[in-house]
C-alpha cells in the first residue's frame, strides 16, 4: 500500500482486516489502513461509506467482529473510550462533546483528573493549555464558558481536550463543517503545526479541497470498503471523485444558459428586526426572474437563514418584519394569519429549509409521512375528512423512485436515512410541487457527492421548466456552479450582484467580507484570516 | 409579635425544613446528574415507615436510621434500574415509587402491627432526642444571643444538624471535587463524560444511591424525630414541596437552604397563627395550612424567574456513535 512517510519507521495505526456488521449491514469490510506517524491522513467517502464506524472502533465505541488494530506497532484491544485515550487517541467529533455551562478548564480536566480534589487538577491544565496554545496556535481563554465560545473556539477545546491528554494520534470528524472559511484556515495551520510536532493527524471529510489542501495521504471508502489509499500528491480531486462514487462525477453542473422570463418574486425594502432588537435584515431588494437561480453567497450568520424564514413565512417568534413581497405581480402579506409558511406555500413558494433535520423533516415519523408534510391539506390528499394515506403512501413510493432514495422504504423513520437520502426526501417533496418559486437553503450541506449531483440536477431541471429558484449556501463553490446570478449578503444588507461568468472568488470573498472592491481595493480590504472579527460573525451563524 | 415568639415560630421553621432540606439535597444530586426524581415523596414514605418499625423493634433510634437509608435506598435502586439501566421514562418510574410506597407501608404497617398502617408510638431511645449544645443554658440570660442561641440553634435533634451540614458539603462536594465535576457533567452532557473515557452508568447510579441516603434520613426524622412513629401518608407532599424548592433553588445547594426555609416559615406561621386576624379580615386557618402548597403552583409556574434544569434530566443516555 502507497503511503507517504519514512518506510523503515513503525506506522502510528495500522489496520488490518477490520469487519464490522451490523444485522445484515456490512458498515466496515476487511479493512486495511497504514497510517505512518507525523503524517495527516484523510479519509473520504460517500455518507453511509462506513467511515464513522470505523473511527468508532479506533475510539472504542464499537468493537470489531474481526481484524486487528496496532498502535505504534504493538496489536491492542480497544474496548472502551478509556482504552483509545490511553493508547494515545483523541477524537474530535462532528458534533462537540462538550459541556456547555462549564469553563474551557473544566471541560479539558473532566475525565482526566490528577485525584479526588479539583484544585490541583485545574492549576495543572492551566499551565498546560498556556503552553499548548503558544506552542501550536490554540488560543482560548481558560476560564470562559464554553457557551459564550464560538464554534472555532469550542473546536480548539475539543482539540485542547485530546492534547491534555497526550494523545498522539488525533481523529477529526468533518471538522470543518461547522466553521467559517477563517476559522477552518486557522485550523489547518493548527493541524499542521501539530503534524510537524510529530502527531499523527486523521481527517475524516467530505470536502476535496480540504483533501488536496491538507493531506499527505488519502484513503478512499465506498460501501464499508478501503478502495484506495494513495499520496495526496500523486492524485487529484477528480480521481478521488470518482473513487468514492465508483463513477465519473461531474464537478461542474451542466446547464444550459438561463432564459430568464418576467419577475417571479420582487423584494423592496425587507427589514427584519428580531426578538433581541437586532436588526438581521437592513433593507434587501432582490428580484428573480421564471427561469433563473439566483445564488446568494455569504458567510454564514450574515442574514441569510432569517431571509429564507421571511420569505418562506416562518420568521422567528417576535420578529418585526417590514417592506413589500411582491409573487408574480401580486402583494404577499409580511405579517399575520396570510404570511404563514401554509399561506406561502400555497402561494405557490416551495421551501427546503437550511436546517433539514430541525425545519424540513419530522425525524421520527415515516418518509412517507414526510413526503407529503406542508402539503397534507392538498385536495388530492384528502378523502372526506379523511386524510388519504393511501394516496400518500403511493405519492410517496413514487417520489422514493424518481429520487431514487435508498433504502426504498417508505416506512422507515426519515432518522434513518443517511443525511443525502434525508435531503433527497425534502427536495422530493417541494420539488415535485413544482412551485413558481423554490427557496433552497444549504441543498447539499452534509450530503454525499452523489447525491449532491442529483439535487443540483433537479434544481436545474426546476429552472429549465420555467420556475424561479432562490439558492442560499455558504458553499461558494455551489453558488458558483449553480447561479445564474450571485448576490453576496453581509451584515444584514446585499453587497453586490455577480454574474457567474465574471465573478471570482477574490471579489466574491472581499463582498463577503464586507468590502465592495470596485470601492477600495482589495488587498487593503481582506482582513487577517484569523482576525476575531471574522470568529465572531461566523460564530453567530 | 415579641422577639420571644419570633424565636419560636424561627425555631419551629427550623425543625419543619429539616426534611424539606434533606429531600431537596437528594433531589439535587439525583437530578444535576441528570436523573429526574418525582420520587422524593415515596422514598421519604418508605424511610419513614421501616425507621419507625425498627426502632420500634429495637428501641434503637440509630439502627432505625439506618434502616430508613436502606429503605428509600432500595427503592432509589429501582429507579436507579428502570431508569438507568433500562432507559425507562424518569417521571413514571418516579411515579410509580410513590404509589409503591405509599400502599406497601400501610399494608406492611397493617400486617406487622395491625394499627390500620400506623406503627406503634416510639418512645425513649427509641426516638431521636433533642441535643442541648454546650453554654445553652449559661447563655440563655444573654439579651437577643442568648435566646437565638438556646432556643433557635441549640436543641434540636442531631439529623437537624446533620441537615444543615450537608448544605455546605454538597457545595464543595459539587464545586470541588472530582466527583461533583463529573456528576455535574453526567447532566448537562452525559456523550462529554462517556467520550472522556467515564461510565455514565456508575455515575447516575451513585447520584440515585446518594438521593436515596438522603431520603432516608429525612424519612426518619419525619418519623423518629419530629414524631414519634409512622402514620400513614405522613410525608404529606413534602417530597413534592421539595422538588419544588429545588426548581425554585436552580438545583444549587445554597439556594436549597434558603427556598426550604421559606417553606418551612410557612408551615411554621400556619402552625403559630391558625387563623391570621389582619384587624380587617381574619385569613382561615385552611388558607393558612395551604400557603406551602400555593407557593409550590407559583414556583412551578415559573413565576420565579427562569429555571434551567440541567440539560441532559430526564433523558436516559444511549450511546451514539
Amino acid at each position: 500500500m502507497p503511503a507517504a512517510g519514512a518506510p523503515h519507521e513503525v506506522p502510528a495505526i495500522e489496520l488490518r482486516g477490520i469487519s464490522k456488521a451490523f444485522g445484515p449491514v456490512q458498515a466496515n469490510k476487511d479493512i486495511d489502513l497504514v497510517v505512518p506517524r507525523g503524517t495527516i491522513h484523510g479519509i473520504i467517502g460517500e455518507n453511509g461509506a462506513g467511515k464513522s464506524t470505523l473511527m468508532s472502533i479506533l475510539y472504542g465505541f464499537y468493537r470489531p467482529d474481526a481484524g486487528e488494530i496496532l498502535i505504534g506497532g504493538k496489536p491492542i484491544a480497544i474496548a472502551d473510550s478509556q482504552a483509545a485515550i490511553r493508547a494515545g487517541i483523541g477524537m474530535v467529533f462532528q458534533h462537540f462533546k462538550l459541556v456547555q455551562n462549564f469553563t474551557v478548564l473544566e471541560n479539558v480536566i473532566l475525565g482526566a483528573e490528577d485525584g479526588g480534589l479539583l484544585r490541583p487538577s485545574l492549576s495543572r491544565a492551566r499551565g498546560a493549555l498556556k503552553r499548548l496554545a503558544s506552542e501550536y496556535g490554540l488560543q482560548v481563554d481558560p476560564d470562559a464558558l464554553v457557551e459564550e465560545l464560538s464554534v472555532g473556539h469550542q473546536q480548539r477545546v475539543e482539540i485542547l481536550k485530546a492534547l491534555y491528554r497526550q494523545a498522539e494520534i488525533l481523529i477529526l470528524d468533518e471538522p470543518t463543517g461547522v466553521l467559517t472559511p477563517a476559522e477552518a484556515d486557522h485550523l489547518f495551520r493548527i493541524l499542521r503545526g501539530l503534524r510537524d510536532e510529530g502527531k499523527t493527524i486523521i481527517l475524516i471529510t467530505h470536502k476535496l479541497r480540504e483533501i488536496m489542501e491538507i493531506t499527505d495521504n488519502v484513503s478512499v471508502m465506498r460501501r464499508g470498503e478501503m478502495v484506495a489509499s494513495v499520496r495526496t500528491a500523486e492524485t487529484g480531486p477528480a480521481q478521488l471523485a470518482e473513487l468514492m462514487v465508483g463513477r465519473k462525477v461531474l464537478l461542474r453542473v451542466e446547464k444550459p444558459p438561463a432564459r430568464p422570463g418576467a419577475p417571479v418574486l420582487e423584494v423592496r425594502g425587507l427589514r427584519m428586526v428580531d426578538a433581541e432588537g437586532v436588526e438581521r435584515l437592513r433593507g434587501i431588494d432582490l428580484t428573480i426572474r421564471a427561469g433563473e437561480i439566483l445564488g446568494i453567497a455569504g458567510v454564514a450568520g450574515n442574514g441569510q437563514t432569517q431571509l429564507l424564514e421571511v420569505l418562506g413565512g416562518f420568521p422567528e417568534a417576535g420578529a418585526k418584519l417590514q417592506g413589500e413581497l411582491r409573487l408574480n405581480n401580486e402583494t404577499l402579506p409580511l405579517n399575520g394569519p396570510g404570511a404563514d409558511g401554509r399561506a406561502r406555500r400555497r402561494a405557490g413558494i416551495g421551501h427546503v429549509p437550511e436546517d433539514r433535520q430541525a425545519e424540513g423533516l419530522i425525524m421520527d415519523f415515516t418518509a412517507w409521512e414526510n413526503t407529503a408534510f406542508g402539503y397534507h391539506h392538498a385536495p388530492e390528499f384528502q378523502h372526506g375528512v379523511l386524510m388519504d394515506n393511501a394516496r400518500i403512501r403511493a405519492d410517496a413510493m413514487d417520489k422514493i423512485q424518481r429520487f431514487d432514495i435508498r433504502p426504498p422504504n417508505p416506512d422507515l423513520a426519515a432518522r434513518n436515512f443517511s443525511g443525502g437520502n434525508q435531503q433527497k426526501i425534502v427536495v422530493a417533496r417541494e420539488v415535485e410541487r413544482n412551485p413558481d418559486l423554490l427557496l433552497i437553503g444549504q441543498p447539499t450541506r452534509g450530503v454525499d457527492i452523489g447525491a449532491i449531483e442529483f439535487i443540483h440536477k433537479r434544481i436545474v431541471a426546476l429552472r429549465d421548466a420555467g420556475k424561479a429558484v432562490l439558492l442560499v449556501s455558504v458553499e461558494l463553490d455551489e453558488i458558483m456552479a449553480l447561479s445564474d446570478r450571485i448576490a453576496v449578503m453581509f451584515d444584514g444588507r446585499i453587497m453586490g450582484e455577480r454574474l457567474p461568468e465574471e465573478a471570482t472568488t477574490g471579489d466574491l470573498g472581499c463582498l463577503m467580507a464586507g468590502v465592495d472592491p470596485a470601492v477600495t481595493p482589495p488587498e487593503a480590504a481582506i482582513p487577517p484570516p484569523a482576525a476575531p472579527g471574522t470568529d465572531a460573525g461566523g460564530g453567530a451563524g | 409579635m415579641d422577639f420571644a415568639t419570633v424565636i419560636q415560630i424561627l425555631d419551629s421553621a427550623v425543625r419543619l425544613m429539616t426534611p424539606l432540606l434533606l429531600a431537596c439535597l437528594a433531589g439535587l444530586y439525583s437530578e444535576r446528574a441528570g436523573v429526574f426524581d418525582i420520587g422524593l415523596e415515596g422514598k421519604m414514605l418508605m424511610a419513614a415507615f421501616t425507621s419507625a418499625s425498627v426502632a420500634y423493634a429495637t428501641g434503637s433510634a440509630w439502627l432505625g436510621l439506618l434502616a430508613g437509608i436502606a429503605g428509600a435506598a432500595a427503592m432509589a435502586g429501582l429507579h436507579g434500574l428502570a431508569s438507568i439501566s433500562f432507559r425507562g421514562n424518569q417521571l413514571i418510574s418516579g411515579v410509580a415509587i410513590n404509589f409503591l410506597a405509599s400502599g406497601l407501608t400501610v399494608l406492611l404497617g397493617q400486617k406487622i402491627f395491625g394499627l390500620g398502617g400506623r406503627t406503634p408510638s416510639l418512645s425513649g431511645a427509641a426516638r431521636f432526642g433533642e441535643i442541648t449544645l454546650p453554654f445553652a443554658d449559661t447563655l440563655r440570660p444573654v439579651p437577643v444571643i442568648g435566646p437565638v442561641y438556646a432556643e433557635l440553634i441549640s436543641g434540636h435533634t442531631i439529623l437537624v444538624y446533620i441537615a444543615f451540614a450537608m448544605v455546605p458539603l454538597t457545595w464543595w462536594v459539587l464545586y470541588r471535587t472530582r466527583f461533583g465535576l463529573r456528576l455535574r457533567a453526567v447532566g448537562e452532557n452525559p456523550a462529554s463524560v462517556d467520550t472522556a473515557g467515564v461510565s455514565v452508568t456508575r455515575l447516575r447510579y451513585a447520584a440515585v444511591m446518594i438521593c436515596g441516603v438522603l431520603c432516608g434520613i429525612a424519612g426518619a426524622y419525619l418519623a423518629t424525630g419530629i414524631s414519634a412513629g409512622f402514620v400513614k401518608e405522613m410525608t404529606a407532599g413534602r417530597g413534592f414541596i421539595a422538588l419544588a424548592a429545588l426548581i425554585f433553588a436552580k438545583w444549587r445547594p445554597w439556594s436549597a437552604l434558603f427556598a426550604t426555609f421559606l417553606f418551612g416559615l410557612m408551615e411554621a406561621v400556619a402552625n403559630r397563627f391558625p387563623n391570621l386576624d389582619l384587624g380587617v379580615v381574619t385569613v382561615p386557618s385552611m388558607f393558612m395550612n395551604a400557603l406551602p402548597y400555593i407557593l409550590t403552583v407559583i414556583i412551578l409556574a415559573g413565576f420565579v424567574g427562569r429555571a434551567i434544569p440541567p440539560r441532559a434530566g430526564g433523558e436516559p443516555y444511549v450511546k451514539e456513535r
